[in-house]
């Protein structure tokens, strides 16, 4: 047998049959559906009379447009609250395998409440309408973020119409340093290989230091592949997958919890399997990462400096980092420990889990939010992580030290709820985008890990995690 | 979905590297339920001088005049000239909604982003992907010519300038014959629902536990 990449691996597993073309009609295992990017299939559905084809597939939550405090008072935004409750309608009339509303105790952002409820599984293929879907291949799952006419089709066909990507193979290699978590590995890969630096493949990340991440980690590094233009990333199977996997509740169990660990084990490249592009990364040379611009390429290393457009000789790329200067607000050269902050966000799909939480709670502990720092929030991921955060006590850290402690939900990821910047305002965030508006129209995102989120905070402008520690 | 045979139409530049869909779509549009009537928010924030909300009446709202679609020269266009990366970020389908909503019905790029590139095809938009030398010179011709329009043919896969150049672009064949003749894919997936079924059951007995 040929070597084989974990995507090959994944891909031939889930191939129902092949165009002459190359189109394969891809099965999906897993459909999580949230209520931004459902309505309209769940209508277009009705619409043609069809049925969904498997609803113990559809796993479902409340997170973009839910608020994170006030839940007594329901979601006031009435547009807001229609969507969400046009989900709970179209999941009342069709049915799940498990919906977490707003309000729930399980309720949580959609890529946090899969993995943690043990929905998604290794070798899994895992599609939602959200490009974040990403994350889920933390799991040695083909996982990937598809658009509203395929959520449909997903829902019609249980199959999805696919051409086969690219690979990609990025391997660090490296102990990380103090302080240097996933997002800043993340953000480093997106820095040398750009947004668009992934389009077309789908990324494997190995090597030692992929190796030595957390699920938590994991999740943060794929999260971030579709910024690096990656519809999907991947990570291979190993003790620390299935130990994460084990016990949770849609695990299998039992003789089909040694049967599904036996195929899980095989999740991996074999040796010799050919990439089209590899891409390697010295883990020892990852600094705390800040973005400066208005694209997650737009990143340099906490002790370094806002770029000057004129030394890039590229027009095209010369042009859109003056664009993003200006509408940052940043003056070429400014050294990114000099920038002041207004705002500090730690939560979405990215950052939003018990160890993000617990880093950034270390960095805070005894400590205080600087004075300029109008607001602060911790967003937990899910119902879930904000319990188990409790439970250990890290909520009364963030709010001995100014913090607000909210409810679960995408918040100030995109600020489709009422968190948000006003026009001007400045943020340290955990969130994967700093596009133009993305925290609100006007604010100006720079994005960190929730250690250097925490330490912002402390110092009222970005300061490197690792003289805190 | 509307089929894309042969295009005569006025193009507009944007003259910005990974143009993303949260550029193309705020976030506050996407509450709604519907498929349509996005086109007026396309670009809200580059477009408009205000912020907009969803319900708004947008005929009142104050144009920012320096947005290259706010030129009146740019009135109608039908073709949108990118640059690289376009449709980067979030996946929602609002993107080529709002696109398609507007009046463009093609677009010409270096790069696309995948599921911004995929979401077009659905909506009976045509992504176009030329080398970026021959993006510039059209960046280029369109800056120097008001009314600079393009002639795009699907089925020849040729995109005609006035001056007599033909420049040909590839495209892949299911989704250019879904394009011509404007099909739904679900209805081709479900002419092969017996291959689905024997698949299903296939893995049922293999990975059990996929199946709970
Ligand atoms: S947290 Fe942000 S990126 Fe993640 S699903 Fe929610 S809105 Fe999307």
């Amino acid at each position: 047998m040929p070597a084989k990449t974990l995507y090959d691996k994944l891909w031939d597993d889930h191939v129902v049959r092949v165009e002459d073309d190359g189109t394969a009609l891809l099965y999906i295992d897993r459909h999580l559906v949230h209520e931004v990017t459902s309505p309209q299939a769940f209508e277009g559905l009705r619409l043609a009379g069809r049925q969904p084809w498997r609803v113990s597939s559809i796993v479902a939550t409340a997170d973009h447009n839910t608020p994170t405090d006030h839940w007594d008072r329901g979601i006031e935004d009435p547009v807001s609250r229609q969507q969400v409750e046009t989900l709970d309608a179209n999941i009342r009339a069709v049915g799940a395998k498990a919906y977490f509303p707003f309000k729930d105790a399980r309720q949580g952002i959609v890529h946090v409440i899969g993995p943690e409820n043990g929905a998604t599984l290794p070798g899994m293929t895992v599609v939602c309408g959200d490009s974040h879907t990403s994350t889920h291949g933390a799991f040695g799952c083909l996982a990937h973020g598809i658009g509203t006419s395929e959520v449909e089709h997903v829902l019609a066909t249980q199959c999805l119409l696919q051409k086969k990507m690219k690979a990609m193979l990025v391997r660090v290699e490296g102990p990380l340093g103090k302080g240097v978590t996933a997002k800043d590995v993340a953000l480093a890969i997106i820095g040398h290989i750009g947004t668009a630096g992934g389009n077309g493949h789908a990324i494997e990340f190995a090597g030692s230091a992929i190796r030595g991440l957390s699920m938590e980690g994991r999740m943060t590094l794929c999260n971030m592949a579709i910024e690096a233009g990656a519809r999907a990333g991947m990570v291979a199977v190993d003790d620390v997958t299935i130990e994460y996997v084990r016990g949770r509740t849609f695990a299998p169990k039992g003789p089909d919890w040694d049967r599904a660990v036996a195929h899980w084990r095989t999740l991996h490249s074999d040796a010799g399997a050919h990439f089209d592009r590899v891409v390697e990364l010295d883990a020892r040379r990852i600094a705390p990462q800040v973005t400066w611009g208005t694209s997650p390429e737009m990143v340099i290393d906490v002790n370094g400096a806002v770029p000057d457009p004129a030394a890039e000789k590229d027009p095209v790329k010369r042009n859109g980092m003056e664009k993003a200067l200006a509408y940052m607000g940043l003056t070429p050269r400014t050294p990114i420990k000099d920038i002041r902050i207004d705002k500090v966000f730690i939560g979405s799909c990215t950052n939003s889990r018990i160890e993000d939480l617990r880093a950034a709670a270390a960095v805070l502990r005894g400590r205080s939010i600087a004075a300029n720092v109008k607001l602060a929030l911790a967003v937990p991921g899910s119902g879930l992580v904000k319990r188990q955060a409790e439970e250990e006590g890290l909520d009364k850290i963030f709010v001995a030290a100014g913090f607000e402690w909210r409810g679960p939900g995408c918040s100030m990821c995109l600020a489709m709820n009422a968190d948000r910047l006003e026009p001007g305002e400045r943020c340290a965030s955990t969130s994967n985008r700093n596009f133009e508006g993305r925290q609100g129209p006007g604010g100006r995102t720079h994005l960190v890990s929730p250690a250097m989120a925490a330490a912002a905070a402390v110092a009222g402008r970005f300061a490197d995690v690792r003289d805190v520690l | 979905m509307k089929a894309f045979t042969v295009l005569d139409g006025l193009v507009a530049p944007l003259d910005r590297p990974n143009v993303d869909t949260d550029a193309i779509i705020p976030k506050q549009f996407l509450k709604s339920i519907l498929r349509s009537g996005f086109g007026p928010n396309l670009f809200d924030e580059w477009r408009y001088m205000d912020v907009g909300q969803p319900g708004m009446d947008n005929s009142g709202r104050p144009l920012n005049p320096n947005f290259v679609l706010n030129q009146p020269r740019y009135k109608g266009a039908q073709v949108l000239l990118t640059r690289e990366n376009f449709g980067c970020g979030s996946s929602r389908e609002h993107a080529p909604w709002a696109i398609e909503d507007y009046g463009f019905r093609a677009l010409i790029g270096p790069s696309f982003a995948d599921i911004f590139f995929n979401n077009c095809f659905k909506n009976g938009l045509l992504p176009i992907v030329l080398p970026a030398a021959e993006v510039d010179r059209l960046f280029k011709q369109v800056e120097a010519a008001p009314g600079f329009r393009l002639r795009i043919d699907l089925d020849a896969q040729t995109v005609a300038t006035p001056d007599g150049q033909t420049l040909r672009f590839d495209v892949d064949p299911f989704r250019k014959e879904c394009l011509l003749k404007g099909l739904d894919d679900i209805g081709l997936t479900l002419r092969h629902a017996d291959h689905i079924r024997e698949y299903e059951e296939r893995r049922r007995a293999t990975q059990p536990w996929l199946f709970g």
